[in-house]
């Protein structure tokens, strides 16, 4: 069972109370884009066998969402932050480095 | 190619069986083929057999990274069914359904076809009337499927709890053709019709690699060794997205876990299969006496071919209501597969960005029942490099152009 720590609430949660929710760090498109980049924020996720940066709702907890780090292929989880974080924060990303010397799978 | 008939098994035991030889061949690689295709589950070997029966297309090389039906295909609960909503999905499943009634013959391979009926239960009032809205488009179309009353269901399913409380039976959508077949015999079945014409199958080939040329692939990187090729399709379910990303693009799938189980063998008590949509448990009794069950699939993406304990034990807690002699059954065995879901819960059997690559994926939770139809459609869509009526409205253009077919709302679930 996956078990992550929140970042909100700080205790270490598990799948049960939890609903994921897909790939993170989106960029939202709209009316005004091409129908291409529409096209892929919809349907074309990354889909990545290794790490995954993805959006988890800690629903029968305080009700919040928080981004995860976590390997598709070992199910390693590298960290959680916040979800009002644009991008990976550093300390995850140094946890995966260190993992992953060799920087494959890290985007 | 050894014919199996009765004269061959009379013949043979006067043999000790010493005189049976292998149903398919270990082929080295070729350096060149006028078709590759990746994945030899169901859909690879269906697609490689119809190509040949089809369109005489028998320079074929299948190429399997793990072993030949290791995947989903020994993985499903094999069930068969064609009672969908929508009309694409009922021409292409109900193709499926029909092929698979003569597949034994055809194939002289016997795939266990057992057409034992497939009752999905209603369990809410939405369910009924979303049931019954299935009924209708498969009257349209000529699926031969029925409603059935709670009183009929308990007559034809005497285990059948229809009381509730929390999931009372309200009545049942019945395909009687539906039902079930060996799911390793059906790979295996038309492994050994390929090979018996030259077909290679060659196992633990991973592809590492494509060597394109401009908009065209010239060559395939294997771990065996590189082969050229003129068309390459893959038929990888849960690891499309990693072979479409060696080919340089983007597919509208998710990679999840889909998990089953099956109880201790017990005498024959249910004779159809029964699909409890709401609760995701799809539940059959195999001939060898065990209730095969069936799960939801998991939310997150997944690899791994593990699932969630707390996805077996929901399931499993559901169906108790309905069937509750199942509570004192013993667990033998549970394992998980990794399904490639779209949007839409239909699959995709399309041309690619690339111009000599062909897809066949998204087949989701719901592939088995789909193997002779899909490897039929993917056959003409290679050979004839434009999709015909089967495929052509399966393409990848139906997300970006919004012509969703649309089988998770209707079935208020996954397949």
């Amino acid at each position: 069972m996956l078990k992550f720590i929140c970042p909100i609430c700080e205790i270490e949660t598990d799948e049960t109370e939890l609903t994921p929710g897909g790939e993170a760090h989106l960029k939202r498109m709209g009316p005004g884009s091409s129908d291409q980049n529409f096209y892929t924020y919809l349907f074309e996720r990354k889909n990545p066998r290794g790490i995954h940066f993805e959006r988890w709702l800690h629903s029968y907890g305080c009700g919040k969402w928080f981004h995860v780090a976590r390997c598709t292929k070992t199910m390693e989880v590298f960290g959680t932050y916040s979800a009002q974080e644009i991008k990976p924060p550093k300390k995850i990303l140094d946890a995966i480095k260190k993992k992953l010397p060799n920087g494959k799978n890290v985007k | 190619m050894k014919k199996y008939s009765a004269f061959s098994l009379i013949k043979e035991s006067f043999n000790n069986h010493f005189g049976w030889e292998k149903a398919w061949k270990k082929n080295n690689l070729k350096k060149r083929y006028k078709v590759i295709v990746v994945g030899a589950g169901g859909h690879g070997l269906a697609t490689a057999y119809y190509l040949g029966k089809n369109f005489g297309i028998r320079d074929v090389a299948v190429i399997e990274k793990g072993w030949l039906g290791g995947g989903n295909t020994g993985r499903n609960t094999t069930i068969i069914r064609s009672n969908y909503l929508q009309e694409e999905s009922a021409a292409i499943y109900e193709k499926s359904r029909s092929l698979y009634e003569k597949l034994s013959q055809e194939l002289n391979y016997n795939v266990m076809f057992s057409p034992r009926g497939v009752m999905m239960l209603c369990q809410t009032e939405h369910e009924l009337r979303a049931m019954k809205r299935t009924y209708y488009a498969n009257r349209i179309f000529g699926v031969d499927t029925e409603m059935v009353s709670p009183a009929r269901m308990k007559e034809m399913i005497p285990i059948i709890n229809i009381n509730g409380p929390r999931f009372p039976i309200l009545g049942g959508l019945w395909q009687p053709r539906g039902g079930t077949a060996r799911h390793d015999a059906v790979a295996w079945g038309y492994a050994r019709a390929i090979s018996n014409w030259g077909v290679d199958i060659i196992e633990n080939c991973e592809v590492i690699g494509v060597n394109k040329n401009k908009n065209k692939i010239n060559s395939v990187e294997t771990t065996k060794g590189t082969i050229n090729c003129e068309k390459m399709c893959f038929v990888v379910a849960g690891s499309s997205s990693i072979l479409a990303e060696l080919c340089g693009f983007r597919l509208p799938v998710e990679s999840v876990a889909l998990q089953a189980l099956v109880s201790e063998p017990i005498k024959p008590v249910m004779h159809c299969v029964v699909m409890a949509n709401t609760v995701h448990g799809y539940m059959s009794q195999s001939d060898k006496g065990e209730m095969v069950i069936g799960g939801g699939a998991d939310g997150y993406n997944n690899y791994t071919q593990r699932g969630s304990f707390q996805h077996i034990e929901e399931t499993v807690r559901a169906l108790i209501e309905t069937f509750p002699f199942i509570s004192r059954l013993r667990q033998l065995r549970q394992w998980g597969g990794i399904v490639d879901m779209t949007g839409d819960r239909s699959p995709i059997i399309s041309k690619t960005p690339i111009e000599n690559i062909y897809v066949n994926c998204g087949w989701g939770t719901g592939g088995f029942k789909a193997i002779p139809g899909s490897g039929w459609a993917t056959a003409e869509l290679i050979a004839n490099g434009e999709p015909g009526e089967l495929a052509s409205p399966f393409s990848l253009e139906r997300f970006k152009e919004g012509r969703m077919i649309d089988e998770s709302v209707a079935a208020a679930v996954a397949h």
